[in-house]
Protein backbone atom coordinates (compact mmCIF):
# COMPACT_ATOMS: atom_id res chain seq x y z
CA UNK A 1 0.00 0.00 0.00
CA UNK A 2 2.72 2.48 1.04
CA UNK A 3 4.98 1.17 -1.71
CA UNK A 4 2.27 1.72 -4.33
CA UNK A 5 1.66 5.23 -3.01
CA UNK A 6 5.35 6.05 -3.20
CA UNK A 7 5.41 4.67 -6.73
CA UNK A 8 2.58 7.04 -7.61
CA UNK A 9 4.45 10.03 -6.18
CA UNK A 10 7.67 8.98 -7.90
CA UNK A 11 5.73 8.73 -11.16
CA UNK A 12 4.41 12.27 -10.72
CA UNK A 13 7.93 13.58 -10.04
CA UNK A 14 9.30 11.77 -13.11
CA UNK A 15 6.57 13.23 -15.32
CA UNK A 16 7.23 16.72 -13.93
CA UNK A 17 10.95 16.29 -14.54
CA UNK A 18 10.65 15.01 -18.10
CA UNK A 19 7.67 16.99 -19.39
CA UNK A 20 9.39 20.43 -19.37
CA UNK A 21 12.31 18.97 -21.33
CA UNK A 22 10.02 17.90 -24.14
CA UNK A 23 8.60 20.38 -26.66
CA UNK A 24 5.11 19.73 -25.24
CA UNK A 25 5.44 22.20 -22.37
CA UNK A 26 7.80 25.14 -22.16
CA UNK A 27 10.18 25.13 -19.20
CA UNK A 28 9.32 28.82 -18.80
CA UNK A 29 5.84 27.84 -17.69
CA UNK A 30 6.59 24.57 -15.96
CA UNK A 31 10.13 24.27 -14.64
CA UNK A 32 11.44 20.71 -14.14
CA UNK A 33 10.79 19.14 -10.73
CA UNK A 34 14.45 19.51 -9.77
CA UNK A 35 14.36 23.29 -10.36
CA UNK A 36 11.19 23.61 -8.28
CA UNK A 37 12.84 21.50 -5.60
CA UNK A 38 15.87 23.83 -5.54
CA UNK A 39 13.60 26.88 -5.29
CA UNK A 40 11.76 25.18 -2.43
CA UNK A 41 15.01 24.40 -0.63
CA UNK A 42 16.08 28.02 -1.09
CA UNK A 43 12.77 29.25 0.35
CA UNK A 44 13.24 27.12 3.46
CA UNK A 45 16.37 29.12 4.28
CA UNK A 46 14.60 32.47 4.19
CA UNK A 47 13.19 34.21 7.25
CA UNK A 48 10.41 35.91 5.29
CA UNK A 49 9.10 32.50 4.22
CA UNK A 50 8.81 31.28 7.78
CA UNK A 51 7.10 34.45 9.01
CA UNK A 52 4.68 34.26 6.07
CA UNK A 53 3.99 30.63 6.97
CA UNK A 54 3.33 31.70 10.55
CA UNK A 55 0.92 34.41 9.39
CA UNK A 56 -1.01 31.97 7.23
CA UNK A 57 -1.26 29.35 9.96
CA UNK A 58 -2.31 31.95 12.55
CA UNK A 59 -5.16 33.15 10.36
CA UNK A 60 -6.15 29.58 9.55
CA UNK A 61 -6.06 28.24 13.11
CA UNK A 62 -7.78 31.17 14.77
CA UNK A 63 -10.50 31.35 12.15
CA UNK A 64 -11.10 27.60 12.21
CA UNK A 65 -11.31 27.47 16.00
CA UNK A 66 -13.85 30.28 16.11
CA UNK A 67 -15.89 28.73 13.30
CA UNK A 68 -15.97 25.20 14.80
CA UNK A 69 -16.93 26.38 18.28
CA UNK A 70 -19.62 28.69 16.97
CA UNK A 71 -20.86 26.13 14.43
CA UNK A 72 -21.19 23.25 16.89
CA UNK A 73 -22.81 25.42 19.56
CA UNK A 74 -25.29 26.97 17.15
CA UNK A 75 -25.93 23.64 15.44
CA UNK A 76 -26.73 21.72 18.64
CA UNK A 77 -29.04 24.47 19.90
CA UNK A 78 -30.85 24.90 16.60
CA UNK A 79 -30.91 21.20 15.71
CA UNK A 80 -32.37 19.92 18.97
CA UNK A 81 -35.21 22.45 19.15
CA UNK A 82 -37.66 21.84 16.29
CA UNK A 83 -39.19 25.32 16.48
CA UNK A 84 -35.80 27.01 16.20
CA UNK A 85 -34.92 24.73 13.36
CA UNK A 86 -38.05 25.67 11.45
CA UNK A 87 -37.55 29.36 12.14
CA UNK A 88 -33.91 29.50 11.09
CA UNK A 89 -33.98 27.12 8.12
CA UNK A 90 -34.74 29.77 5.52
CA UNK A 91 -32.17 32.19 6.93
CA UNK A 92 -29.46 29.53 6.99
CA UNK A 93 -30.37 28.49 3.47
CA UNK A 94 -30.05 32.09 2.40
CA UNK A 95 -26.84 33.02 4.22
CA UNK A 96 -24.89 29.81 3.67
CA UNK A 97 -24.54 29.90 -0.11
CA UNK A 98 -23.43 33.53 -0.11
CA UNK A 99 -19.91 33.11 -1.38
CA UNK A 100 -17.43 34.34 1.21
CA UNK A 101 -15.43 36.07 -1.50
CA UNK A 102 -18.35 38.48 -1.84
CA UNK A 103 -17.08 39.82 1.47
CA UNK A 104 -13.60 40.56 0.09
CA UNK A 105 -14.38 44.17 -0.87
CA UNK A 106 -16.15 44.69 2.45
CA UNK A 107 -13.21 43.21 4.38
CA UNK A 108 -10.76 45.42 2.48
CA UNK A 109 -12.72 48.56 3.26
CA UNK A 110 -13.35 47.74 6.91
CA UNK A 111 -10.05 46.19 7.97
CA UNK A 112 -7.55 46.74 5.17
CA UNK A 113 -4.82 44.09 5.06
CA UNK A 114 -5.25 43.40 8.77
CA UNK A 115 -5.52 39.90 10.26
CA UNK A 116 -9.18 40.70 10.92
CA UNK A 117 -10.05 40.85 7.24
CA UNK A 118 -8.55 37.37 6.83
CA UNK A 119 -10.50 36.13 9.84
CA UNK A 120 -13.75 37.59 8.52
CA UNK A 121 -13.47 35.50 5.35
CA UNK A 122 -12.18 32.36 7.06
CA UNK A 123 -14.80 32.32 9.80
CA UNK A 124 -17.69 33.13 7.49
CA UNK A 125 -16.77 30.35 5.07
CA UNK A 126 -16.01 27.60 7.58
CA UNK A 127 -18.82 28.35 10.03
CA UNK A 128 -21.49 27.17 7.59
CA UNK A 129 -19.61 23.96 6.78
CA UNK A 130 -19.72 22.97 10.43
CA UNK A 131 -23.24 24.21 11.14
CA UNK A 132 -24.82 22.47 8.16
CA UNK A 133 -23.09 19.18 8.96
CA UNK A 134 -24.17 19.37 12.60
CA UNK A 135 -27.76 19.97 11.53
CA UNK A 136 -27.67 17.15 8.97
CA UNK A 137 -26.19 14.82 11.57
CA UNK A 138 -28.84 15.60 14.16
CA UNK A 139 -31.55 15.02 11.57
CA UNK A 140 -30.08 11.66 10.62
CA UNK A 141 -30.64 10.20 14.08
CA UNK A 142 -32.01 6.65 13.91
CA UNK A 143 -35.80 6.81 14.39
CA UNK A 144 -35.80 3.57 16.36
CA UNK A 145 -33.12 4.85 18.70
CA UNK A 146 -35.05 8.10 19.10
CA UNK A 147 -38.22 6.22 19.98
CA UNK A 148 -36.32 3.95 22.34
CA UNK A 149 -34.85 6.96 24.10
CA UNK A 150 -38.33 8.41 24.39
CA UNK A 151 -39.70 5.13 25.81
CA UNK A 152 -36.94 5.15 28.39
CA UNK A 153 -37.83 8.75 29.18
CA UNK A 154 -34.46 10.26 28.47
CA UNK A 155 -34.55 14.02 29.01
CA UNK A 156 -33.55 16.59 26.40
CA UNK A 157 -29.96 16.59 27.55
CA UNK A 158 -29.86 12.79 27.73
CA UNK A 159 -31.21 12.51 24.21
CA UNK A 160 -28.63 14.99 22.92
CA UNK A 161 -25.81 13.25 24.77
CA UNK A 162 -26.63 9.58 24.03
CA UNK A 163 -28.70 9.53 20.84
CA UNK A 164 -28.24 12.67 18.79
CA UNK A 165 -24.58 13.43 19.45
CA UNK A 166 -23.18 9.96 18.59
CA UNK A 167 -25.21 9.98 15.37
CA UNK A 168 -24.14 13.50 14.56
CA UNK A 169 -20.49 13.01 15.43
CA UNK A 170 -19.41 11.49 12.09
CA UNK A 171 -21.13 14.40 10.35
CA UNK A 172 -19.52 16.89 12.71
CA UNK A 173 -16.07 15.45 12.04
CA UNK A 174 -16.72 15.64 8.31
CA UNK A 175 -17.77 19.23 8.84
CA UNK A 176 -14.59 20.01 10.77
CA UNK A 177 -12.47 18.36 8.11
CA UNK A 178 -14.19 20.31 5.36
CA UNK A 179 -13.96 23.50 7.40
CA UNK A 180 -10.24 22.97 7.96
CA UNK A 181 -9.71 22.78 4.20
CA UNK A 182 -12.00 25.69 3.42
CA UNK A 183 -10.36 27.79 6.11
CA UNK A 184 -6.96 27.23 4.52
CA UNK A 185 -8.33 28.10 1.09
CA UNK A 186 -9.84 31.33 2.35
CA UNK A 187 -6.79 32.28 4.41
CA UNK A 188 -4.56 31.93 1.35
CA UNK A 189 -7.14 33.67 -0.85
CA UNK A 190 -7.30 36.63 1.51
CA UNK A 191 -3.52 36.91 1.29
CA UNK A 192 -3.47 36.47 -2.45
CA UNK A 193 -6.26 38.87 -3.35
CA UNK A 194 -6.30 41.37 -0.48
CA UNK A 195 -2.57 41.30 0.23
CA UNK A 196 -2.76 40.35 3.90
CA UNK A 197 0.68 39.08 4.99
CA UNK A 198 1.22 35.35 4.46
CA UNK A 199 2.12 32.73 1.87
CA UNK A 200 -0.53 33.97 -0.55
CA UNK A 201 1.01 37.42 -0.57
CA UNK A 202 4.46 35.91 -1.19
CA UNK A 203 2.94 34.02 -4.08
CA UNK A 204 1.45 37.19 -5.56
CA UNK A 205 4.85 38.90 -5.27
CA UNK A 206 6.62 35.94 -6.91
CA UNK A 207 4.10 35.92 -9.72
CA UNK A 208 4.35 39.63 -10.52
CA UNK A 209 8.14 39.47 -10.47
CA UNK A 210 8.06 36.51 -12.86
CA UNK A 211 9.84 34.11 -10.49
CA UNK A 212 8.18 31.00 -11.88
CA UNK A 213 10.05 28.32 -9.86
CA UNK A 214 9.24 30.24 -6.65
CA UNK A 215 5.55 30.34 -7.67
CA UNK A 216 5.57 26.54 -7.98
CA UNK A 217 7.52 26.14 -4.76
CA UNK A 218 4.95 28.23 -2.90
CA UNK A 219 2.06 26.35 -4.49
CA UNK A 220 3.77 23.15 -3.36
CA UNK A 221 4.11 24.59 0.14
CA UNK A 222 0.40 25.39 0.36
CA UNK A 223 -0.32 21.90 -0.94
CA UNK A 224 1.89 20.34 1.73
CA UNK A 225 0.17 22.41 4.42
CA UNK A 226 -3.13 21.21 3.01
CA UNK A 227 -1.98 17.59 3.20
CA UNK A 228 -0.82 18.10 6.76
CA UNK A 229 -4.17 19.67 7.63
CA UNK A 230 -6.04 16.75 6.07
CA UNK A 231 -3.90 14.12 7.77
CA UNK A 232 -4.31 15.82 11.12
CA UNK A 233 -8.07 16.16 10.62
CA UNK A 234 -8.32 12.53 9.63
CA UNK A 235 -6.23 11.36 12.58
CA UNK A 236 -8.53 13.28 14.90
CA UNK A 237 -11.55 11.81 13.11
CA UNK A 238 -10.15 8.29 13.42
CA UNK A 239 -9.54 8.72 17.14
CA UNK A 240 -12.93 10.22 17.86
CA UNK A 241 -14.86 7.81 15.64
CA UNK A 242 -12.96 4.58 16.28
CA UNK A 243 -16.28 2.90 17.11
CA UNK A 244 -18.00 3.92 13.88
CA UNK A 245 -18.49 1.54 10.99
CA UNK A 246 -16.70 3.69 8.40
CA UNK A 247 -13.52 3.71 10.49
CA UNK A 248 -13.67 0.02 11.39
CA UNK A 249 -14.20 -0.93 7.77
CA UNK A 250 -11.17 1.17 6.89
CA UNK A 251 -8.79 -0.60 9.26
CA UNK A 252 -10.10 -4.01 8.19
CA UNK A 253 -9.42 -3.26 4.53
CA UNK A 254 -5.80 -2.60 5.37
CA UNK B 1 -55.69 21.76 8.53
CA UNK B 2 -53.25 21.58 5.66
CA UNK B 3 -53.80 25.28 5.02
CA UNK B 4 -52.87 25.99 8.60
CA UNK B 5 -49.76 23.87 8.36
CA UNK B 6 -48.75 25.61 5.17
CA UNK B 7 -49.39 29.02 6.72
CA UNK B 8 -47.32 28.06 9.76
CA UNK B 9 -44.50 26.90 7.55
CA UNK B 10 -44.63 30.10 5.50
CA UNK B 11 -44.59 32.18 8.68
CA UNK B 12 -41.54 30.30 9.93
CA UNK B 13 -39.81 30.76 6.61
CA UNK B 14 -40.24 34.53 6.41
CA UNK B 15 -40.26 35.57 10.09
CA UNK B 16 -36.55 35.58 10.87
CA UNK B 17 -35.40 37.00 7.51
CA UNK B 18 -37.97 39.79 7.89
CA UNK B 19 -36.71 40.59 11.38
CA UNK B 20 -33.06 40.61 10.27
CA UNK B 21 -33.88 42.74 7.27
CA UNK B 22 -35.77 45.22 9.43
CA UNK B 23 -32.88 45.36 11.90
CA UNK B 24 -30.43 46.11 9.09
CA UNK B 25 -32.79 48.67 7.58
CA UNK B 26 -33.37 50.66 10.80
CA UNK B 27 -29.90 50.23 12.27
CA UNK B 28 -28.29 51.61 9.12
CA UNK B 29 -30.99 54.23 8.37
CA UNK B 30 -29.10 57.13 9.95
CA UNK B 31 -25.66 55.73 9.18
CA UNK B 32 -23.22 58.43 8.15
CA UNK B 33 -20.34 55.94 8.01
CA UNK B 34 -18.99 56.23 4.49
CA UNK B 35 -18.26 52.50 4.31
CA UNK B 36 -21.60 51.35 5.74
CA UNK B 37 -24.30 53.23 3.86
CA UNK B 38 -27.99 52.89 4.78
CA UNK B 39 -29.71 49.87 3.32
CA UNK B 40 -32.24 52.17 1.63
CA UNK B 41 -29.42 53.79 -0.36
CA UNK B 42 -28.03 50.40 -1.38
CA UNK B 43 -31.41 49.15 -2.54
CA UNK B 44 -32.00 52.40 -4.40
CA UNK B 45 -28.72 51.93 -6.27
CA UNK B 46 -29.45 48.30 -7.04
CA UNK B 47 -31.70 48.75 -10.10
CA UNK B 48 -29.54 51.65 -11.32
CA UNK B 49 -26.38 49.57 -11.26
CA UNK B 50 -27.66 46.17 -12.37
CA UNK B 51 -29.45 47.10 -15.54
CA UNK B 52 -30.26 44.58 -18.25
CA UNK B 53 -27.16 45.68 -20.19
CA UNK B 54 -24.90 45.10 -17.26
CA UNK B 55 -26.49 41.74 -16.49
CA UNK B 56 -25.76 40.69 -20.07
CA UNK B 57 -22.21 42.02 -20.11
CA UNK B 58 -21.08 41.00 -16.63
CA UNK B 59 -23.31 38.43 -15.01
CA UNK B 60 -24.02 36.14 -17.96
CA UNK B 61 -20.34 35.65 -18.90
CA UNK B 62 -19.56 34.84 -15.26
CA UNK B 63 -22.32 32.25 -15.12
CA UNK B 64 -21.31 30.66 -18.41
CA UNK B 65 -17.72 30.26 -17.22
CA UNK B 66 -18.98 28.80 -13.96
CA UNK B 67 -21.26 26.35 -15.76
CA UNK B 68 -18.53 25.21 -18.15
CA UNK B 69 -15.98 24.65 -15.38
CA UNK B 70 -18.50 22.96 -13.13
CA UNK B 71 -19.77 20.53 -15.76
CA UNK B 72 -16.22 19.68 -16.77
CA UNK B 73 -15.34 19.00 -13.14
CA UNK B 74 -18.46 16.87 -12.64
CA UNK B 75 -17.72 14.67 -15.64
CA UNK B 76 -14.06 14.22 -14.78
CA UNK B 77 -14.72 13.80 -11.06
CA UNK B 78 -17.35 11.09 -11.39
CA UNK B 79 -15.47 9.17 -14.08
CA UNK B 80 -12.20 9.25 -12.16
CA UNK B 81 -13.97 8.59 -8.89
CA UNK B 82 -15.65 5.45 -10.21
CA UNK B 83 -12.34 4.15 -11.50
CA UNK B 84 -10.36 4.97 -8.36
CA UNK B 85 -13.13 3.80 -6.05
CA UNK B 86 -13.52 0.38 -7.59
CA UNK B 87 -9.85 -0.58 -8.13
CA UNK B 88 -7.72 -1.19 -5.09
CA UNK B 89 -4.37 -0.96 -6.86
CA UNK B 90 -5.28 2.24 -8.69
CA UNK B 91 -6.46 3.74 -5.43
CA UNK B 92 -3.26 2.85 -3.63
CA UNK B 93 -1.07 4.26 -6.38
CA UNK B 94 -3.00 7.48 -6.90
CA UNK B 95 -4.01 8.24 -3.35
CA UNK B 96 -0.97 10.29 -2.26
CA UNK B 97 -0.87 12.16 -5.58
CA UNK B 98 -4.56 12.98 -5.38
CA UNK B 99 -4.19 13.97 -1.75
CA UNK B 100 -1.47 16.43 -2.66
CA UNK B 101 -3.38 17.96 -5.56
CA UNK B 102 -6.59 18.15 -3.61
CA UNK B 103 -4.85 19.82 -0.71
CA UNK B 104 -3.56 22.71 -2.80
CA UNK B 105 -5.93 25.62 -2.17
CA UNK B 106 -7.44 26.20 -5.63
CA UNK B 107 -6.97 29.99 -5.67
CA UNK B 108 -3.18 29.61 -5.62
CA UNK B 109 -3.51 27.84 -8.95
CA UNK B 110 -4.75 31.05 -10.54
CA UNK B 111 -1.21 32.44 -11.06
CA UNK B 112 -0.02 29.05 -12.33
CA UNK B 113 -2.92 28.53 -14.71
CA UNK B 114 -2.44 32.10 -15.94
CA UNK B 115 1.04 31.08 -17.11
CA UNK B 116 -0.43 28.42 -19.37
CA UNK B 117 -3.81 29.75 -20.37
CA UNK B 118 -3.33 33.52 -20.32
CA UNK B 119 -6.10 35.58 -18.80
CA UNK B 120 -9.00 34.63 -21.07
CA UNK B 121 -12.08 32.52 -20.54
CA UNK B 122 -10.07 29.29 -20.77
CA UNK B 123 -8.09 30.26 -17.69
CA UNK B 124 -11.24 30.93 -15.69
CA UNK B 125 -12.94 27.72 -16.76
CA UNK B 126 -9.85 25.69 -15.86
CA UNK B 127 -9.58 27.45 -12.51
CA UNK B 128 -13.22 26.67 -11.70
CA UNK B 129 -12.88 23.06 -12.86
CA UNK B 130 -9.60 22.50 -11.01
CA UNK B 131 -11.22 23.51 -7.74
CA UNK B 132 -14.58 21.79 -8.23
CA UNK B 133 -13.24 18.41 -9.24
CA UNK B 134 -11.86 17.36 -5.82
CA UNK B 135 -14.98 17.27 -3.68
CA UNK B 136 -16.82 15.41 -6.45
CA UNK B 137 -13.98 12.96 -7.00
CA UNK B 138 -13.47 12.31 -3.33
CA UNK B 139 -17.13 11.85 -2.52
CA UNK B 140 -17.56 9.53 -5.49
CA UNK B 141 -14.66 7.39 -4.25
CA UNK B 142 -16.17 7.27 -0.76
CA UNK B 143 -19.61 6.49 -2.17
CA UNK B 144 -18.28 3.69 -4.35
CA UNK B 145 -16.41 2.18 -1.43
CA UNK B 146 -19.46 2.34 0.83
CA UNK B 147 -21.67 0.25 -1.46
CA UNK B 148 -23.78 -2.03 0.69
CA UNK B 149 -22.00 -5.37 0.99
CA UNK B 150 -25.18 -7.42 0.92
CA UNK B 151 -26.30 -5.69 -2.26
CA UNK B 152 -22.85 -6.22 -3.75
CA UNK B 153 -22.95 -9.92 -2.90
CA UNK B 154 -26.49 -10.21 -4.22
CA UNK B 155 -25.40 -8.68 -7.52
CA UNK B 156 -22.50 -11.11 -7.68
CA UNK B 157 -24.79 -14.08 -7.05
CA UNK B 158 -27.10 -12.96 -9.82
CA UNK B 159 -24.18 -12.51 -12.17
CA UNK B 160 -24.71 -8.78 -12.55
CA UNK B 161 -21.36 -7.40 -13.62
CA UNK B 162 -19.71 -4.81 -15.82
CA UNK B 163 -21.60 -1.72 -16.95
CA UNK B 164 -24.92 -3.02 -15.58
CA UNK B 165 -23.45 -3.36 -12.12
CA UNK B 166 -21.78 0.06 -12.42
CA UNK B 167 -24.99 1.78 -13.49
CA UNK B 168 -27.57 0.03 -11.34
CA UNK B 169 -25.60 -0.72 -8.20
CA UNK B 170 -22.46 1.39 -7.85
CA UNK B 171 -23.55 4.68 -9.37
CA UNK B 172 -26.98 4.43 -7.84
CA UNK B 173 -25.86 3.74 -4.30
CA UNK B 174 -23.07 6.30 -4.54
CA UNK B 175 -25.37 9.01 -5.91
CA UNK B 176 -26.27 10.59 -2.55
CA UNK B 177 -22.55 11.00 -1.89
CA UNK B 178 -21.85 12.22 -5.40
CA UNK B 179 -24.53 14.88 -5.07
CA UNK B 180 -23.09 15.92 -1.73
CA UNK B 181 -19.78 16.40 -3.48
CA UNK B 182 -21.44 18.34 -6.26
CA UNK B 183 -23.09 20.63 -3.73
CA UNK B 184 -19.73 21.36 -2.09
CA UNK B 185 -18.21 21.88 -5.50
CA UNK B 186 -20.84 24.41 -6.44
CA UNK B 187 -19.93 26.78 -3.63
CA UNK B 188 -16.21 26.37 -4.38
CA UNK B 189 -16.99 27.04 -8.04
CA UNK B 190 -18.70 30.34 -7.28
CA UNK B 191 -15.75 31.39 -5.13
CA UNK B 192 -13.29 30.56 -7.89
CA UNK B 193 -15.39 32.26 -10.54
CA UNK B 194 -15.22 35.49 -8.55
CA UNK B 195 -11.54 35.17 -7.66
CA UNK B 196 -10.43 34.43 -11.19
CA UNK B 197 -12.27 37.57 -12.28
CA UNK B 198 -10.82 39.66 -9.49
CA UNK B 199 -7.36 38.69 -10.66
CA UNK B 200 -7.43 39.50 -14.32
CA UNK B 201 -10.49 40.26 -16.33
CA UNK B 202 -12.29 42.93 -18.26
CA UNK B 203 -15.79 41.79 -17.39
CA UNK B 204 -17.64 39.61 -14.92
CA UNK B 205 -19.19 39.98 -11.52
CA UNK B 206 -15.96 39.74 -9.52
CA UNK B 207 -14.26 42.29 -11.74
CA UNK B 208 -17.13 44.78 -11.46
CA UNK B 209 -17.40 44.56 -7.68
CA UNK B 210 -13.67 45.08 -7.19
CA UNK B 211 -13.83 47.97 -9.63
CA UNK B 212 -16.54 49.62 -7.50
CA UNK B 213 -14.51 49.03 -4.36
CA UNK B 214 -11.35 50.53 -5.85
CA UNK B 215 -13.21 53.62 -7.07
CA UNK B 216 -14.90 53.97 -3.67
CA UNK B 217 -18.39 53.64 -5.14
CA UNK B 218 -19.53 52.15 -1.86
CA UNK B 219 -23.32 51.76 -2.29
CA UNK B 220 -22.67 50.28 -5.75
CA UNK B 221 -20.17 47.85 -4.24
CA UNK B 222 -22.67 46.78 -1.58
CA UNK B 223 -25.31 46.23 -4.25
CA UNK B 224 -22.82 43.95 -6.01
CA UNK B 225 -22.21 42.03 -2.78
CA UNK B 226 -25.97 41.62 -2.43
CA UNK B 227 -26.30 40.42 -6.01
CA UNK B 228 -23.51 37.90 -5.50
CA UNK B 229 -25.24 36.64 -2.36
CA UNK B 230 -28.54 36.41 -4.17
CA UNK B 231 -26.88 34.51 -6.99
CA UNK B 232 -25.32 32.01 -4.60
CA UNK B 233 -28.70 31.53 -2.96
CA UNK B 234 -30.56 31.01 -6.25
CA UNK B 235 -27.96 28.55 -7.52
CA UNK B 236 -28.20 26.49 -4.35
CA UNK B 237 -32.00 26.59 -4.55
CA UNK B 238 -31.82 25.31 -8.10
CA UNK B 239 -29.38 22.63 -7.04
CA UNK B 240 -31.64 21.53 -4.20
CA UNK B 241 -34.55 21.24 -6.60
CA UNK B 242 -32.51 19.09 -8.96
CA UNK B 243 -31.17 16.99 -6.09
CA UNK B 244 -34.63 16.33 -4.70
CA UNK B 245 -35.72 15.10 -8.09
CA UNK B 246 -32.69 12.91 -8.63
CA UNK B 247 -32.68 11.49 -5.12
CA UNK B 248 -36.44 11.16 -4.64
CA UNK B 249 -36.01 7.40 -4.13
CA UNK B 250 -33.35 7.93 -1.46
CA UNK B 251 -35.35 10.49 0.51
CA UNK B 252 -38.43 8.26 0.18
CA UNK B 253 -36.44 5.32 1.53
CA UNK B 254 -35.27 7.32 4.52
CA UNK B 255 -38.77 8.59 5.17
CA UNK B 256 -40.15 5.06 5.00
CA UNK B 257 -37.52 3.90 7.48
CA UNK B 258 -38.45 6.75 9.78
CA UNK B 259 -42.19 6.11 9.60
CA UNK B 260 -42.13 2.37 10.04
Amino acid sequence: MVVRGLAGLAGLLAVLEVLPRTPLVSADYLPPASTIGRAFWHLLGEGTFWSALGDTLTGWGTGLAIAVLAGVAAGVVIGSVPVLRAATASTIEFLRPIPSVALIPVAVLLYGTDLRSKLLLVVYASFWQVLVQVLAGLQDADPVAQDTARSYRLGTWGRIRYVLWPTALPYVMTGVRLAATVALVLAVTAELVIGAPGLGQQLAVAQTSGAVPEVYALVLTTGLIGVAVNLAARAVEHRVLHWHQSQRGESQAR
Amino acid sequence: MTVRIAARRALFAVALPAVLFAVWWFASADSTDFYLPPLSTILQKFPEVWTADRLMSDVVPSLLRLAAGYLLATAVGIALGLAVGSHRVLRDVLEPVLELFRAIPPPVLVPVIMLFAGIGDTMKIIVVASGCVWPILLNTVEGVRAVDEVLGDTCRSYGITGPTRLWHLVLRSASPQILTGMRQALSIGIILMVISEMFASSNGLGFTIVQFQRSFAIPEMWSGVLLLGLLGFLLSLFFRFAENRALAWYHGLRRAQRDS
